[in-house]
């Protein structure tokens, strides 16, 4: 006996052709700007000369974290401009900066409201599951579809994809404030919202920052998947070394991607301690 | 003193999924023991009723899990109530909407709880700034009240510093000045001082005591332990199970303990640390000195007594005289001022009786009590000190301590 297959994937098409029409317009506004957001961006960048840049950001680790990272920095970043990586990573790092802003605008109010409300919490988690286990390829069709190919899809696919760290842990951060503080908040007479910006989120906030930290590593790792749509970068340096073969550039890309992660990590990670104390 | 700042009426609270049902289980008669094992709730509290006067200390006392927590967050509603009302100046909390409540807990409640609560991102000021701030109210008049909550608890110069940064006694201190600086009428302290090793923990129950008499405010102190309790309180009530036992002054509840339990609790207590001066002193006999030592005589032999104390026309203490001196210096043609002995054992009338055992030993003559301004109140005989002890009631003045 055979069962017939269930359409599952022809829904799917049906669906996302209906969206396709329907909201188009908003589509083309999320694109327009987020491609902006982007340009400005990389225009800032490239228009500081390079050896500003490594500087500011040698100054920026040895700031907040130990001297050495700074000097990783400055040797790290060096190497990359000398291996003639610079826009490249100029280009990446625009689209995690991206990544992280647009995860960190909607992450931290979605993780505030499900850490205030149960319900919303049971429903929103197991979406976080889903977008977080769904292999990340199948995130660019839809992106590809709403918004053509470039750095805008590969940036919505890498939000999908770096999202629910930082909702999971601005949600987490929220609810591991000792009860007694709350109840203290409480008792001189808070407003939800008093106690939710005078205690709960200050507290919340090394949490928070482990969470975005974790979203710039994980936007990180999508840049050789969104460059399969276009978008330039270092990912668009190593995707084409796989297509061609071509080992020696695959490791010098794949190397400056490795720099730019160690550095993007330490500096996220310690900005939350720092501000801490 | 007398009129009842909160009255807390039938007030109850069942812990589980079906709080009604415990209460009627409740009213039907069955225990705490009982409910738990029937349907898996908590009684917290069970039908407490009870007036806080105004001005006064009111320590809620007992062993742990027995709903001493869980009542005083009744009275700020940190937890509803199941059942029952609790009215503060005649209002009742219960039925108070969201924002009203609010505006109670912002200018009529504060609490000091018992593991601080301190917001640790916040300096000692700024901790201390908390209640104002969340009011609204000015910033420059915010400081002003923070400094001199600060002042009051003795924390000047530390405006700055973190909460981390200070000893657990400096923390429940900014803990306290929190709750002062809203000037709240009623303050709530959950078992405050528990976490203090015991010699701060004295330290601060006197420090309370002393701001209390400046400040005269209405305190709920909750505590487990029963000399604290008997140090602060003027009142006391003794809860067991969720139910209040017995509420009484300390010289109530350890004279007269309503039922075993009660004295089981304070059997193992050291009376001459709770009684004083005032309650086993007796009525003195005293003369003016102008008066001569004839009547002073006469005096001494119709009351069958060996020594006379010597007052000024405003009941001063000046001095005593003994039977034997003044037959002598009869005899002798001698006058009171003569024979008077002036150097005399004084006490107050607040004076512990642990602390005069020595006075009252080596005395030769009764120990004299006297307030303040010196006027003699009453005498201290050593019978009565170990009548006292003994747990003999009738010896005990009534409720002459403040
Ligand atoms: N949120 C809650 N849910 C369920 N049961 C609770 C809750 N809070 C308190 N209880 C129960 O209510 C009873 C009274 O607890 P409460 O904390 O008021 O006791 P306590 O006298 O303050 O004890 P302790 O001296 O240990 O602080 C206990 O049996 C406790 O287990
Ligand atoms: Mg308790």
């Amino acid at each position: 006996m055979t069962l017939p297959k269930i359409p599952l994937g022809d829904w799917v098409d049906t669906f996302v052709d209906f969206l396709q029409v329907q909201l188009e317009p908003l589509f083309d506004l999320i694109r327009d700007g987020i491609g902006g957001f982007v340009e400005f961006i990389v225009w800032i960048l490239s228009s500081v000369p390079a050896a500003i840049l490594i500087i500011l950001f040698t100054a920026l680790m040895l700031w907040v974290s130990k001297w050495t990272n700074a000097v990783f920095t400055a040797v790290g970043l060096l190497l990359i401009y000398n291996l003639g990586y610079w826009d490249g990573t100029i280009d990446t790092l625009a689209l995690v900066l991206t990544s992280v802003v647009i995860s960190i605008i909607i992450g931290v109010p979605i993780g505030i409201w499900i850490s205030q409300n149960d319900t919303a919490r049971n429903i929103i988690t197991p979406i976080l599951d889903f977008m977080q286990t769904m292999p990340a390829f199948v995130y660019l069709i839809p992106a590809i579809l709403f918004f053509g190919i470039g750095m805008v899809p590969g940036i919505i696919a890498s939000v999908i994809f770096a999202m629910p760290p930082t909702i999971r842990l601005t949600n987490l951060g929220i609810r591991q404030v000792p009860e007694d503080l709350i109840e203290a908040a409480n008792a001189f007479g808070s407003t939800t919202k008093q106690k939710l910006f005078k205690v709960q989120l200050p507290l919340a906030t090394p949490t928070i920052m482990a969470g975005v930290n974790q979203s710039v590593m994980l936007s990180l790792s999508m840049v050789v998947i969104a460059s399969l749509v276009g978008a330039p970068g270092l990912g668009a340096d190593v995707y084409r070394a796989v297509t061609q073969i071509k080992v020696g550039i695959g490791f010098e890309a794949g190397l400056a991607i490795v720099i730019l992660a160690i550095v993007l990590d330490r500096i996220s990670q310690n900005i939350g301690m720092k501000k801490q104390k | 003193m007398s009129d009842a700042k909160i009255e807390v009426r039938n007030v109850t609270k069942v812990f589980g999924k079906s709080p009604q049902q415990g209460v009627k289980m409740l009213n039907e008669g069955l225990s705490k023991k009982q409910i738990l094992e029937k349907t898996g709730m908590t009684v917290g509290v069970n039908k407490a009723s009870f007036e806080v006067r105004s001005g006064e200390i009111f320590v809620i006392m007992g062993l742990s899990g027995s709903g001493k927590s869980t009542l005083v967050r009744m009275f700020n509603r940190l937890i509803d109530p199941t059942d029952g009302q609790v009215l503060i100046d005649g209002q009742d909390i219960v039925k108070m909407k969201p924002n009203e409540l609010r505006e109670v807990r912002r200018s009529k409640i504060s609490m000091v709880f018992q593991r601080f609560a301190l917001f640790p991102h916040r300096t000692v000021l700024s901790n201390t700034e908390y209640g104002l701030e969340i009011k609204g109210s000015d910033r420059k008049q915010q400081r002003e009240k923070a400094l001199e909550a600060l002042k009051l608890v003795g924390l000047e110069g530390y405006e700055n510093s973190y909460p981390s940064e200070l000893s657990g006694g400096m923390q429940q201190r900014v803990g306290l000045a929190r709750a002062l600086a809203n000037d709240p009428d009623v303050l709530l302290m959950d078992e405050a001082f528990s976490a203090l090793d015991p010699l701060i923990r004295k330290d601060m129950q006197n420090e309370l005591l002393e701001l209390q008499e400046k400040m005269e405010k209405t305190i709920i102190f909750i505590t487990h332990d029963l000399d604290e309790a008997l140090r602060i309180g003027d009142r006391i009530a003794l809860m067991k199970d969720g139910s209040i036992v017995q509420v009484g002054t300390p010289e109530e509840i350890l004279m007269n303990p309503a039922n075993d339990y009660v004295e089981r609790f304070v059997e193992d207590v050291d009376l001459s640390k709770v009684l004083t001066a005032a309650h086993v002193m007796k009525r003195p006999e005293k003369i003016l000195a102008d008066r001569g030592l004839r009547v002073a005589l006469q005096i001494m032999k119709d009351a069958g007594i060996s020594s006379l104390y010597i007052v000024d026309k405003k009941q001063k203490l000046v001095g005593a005289i003994t039977a034997q001196d003044a037959a002598d210096a009869l005899k002798k043609n001698q006058k009171i001022e003569d024979i008077m002995i002036r150097d005399l054992q004084t006490v107050t009338p607040d004076t512990l009786i642990s602390e005069m055992f020595e006075q009252v030993a080596t005395a030769s003559l009764p120990v004299a009590v006297i307030d303040e301004e010196e006027r003699l109140k009453g005498i201290i005989v050593r019978g009565a000190i170990l009548a006292a002890l003994a747990g003999d009631d009738i010896q005990l003045n009534g409720n002459e301590v403040k």
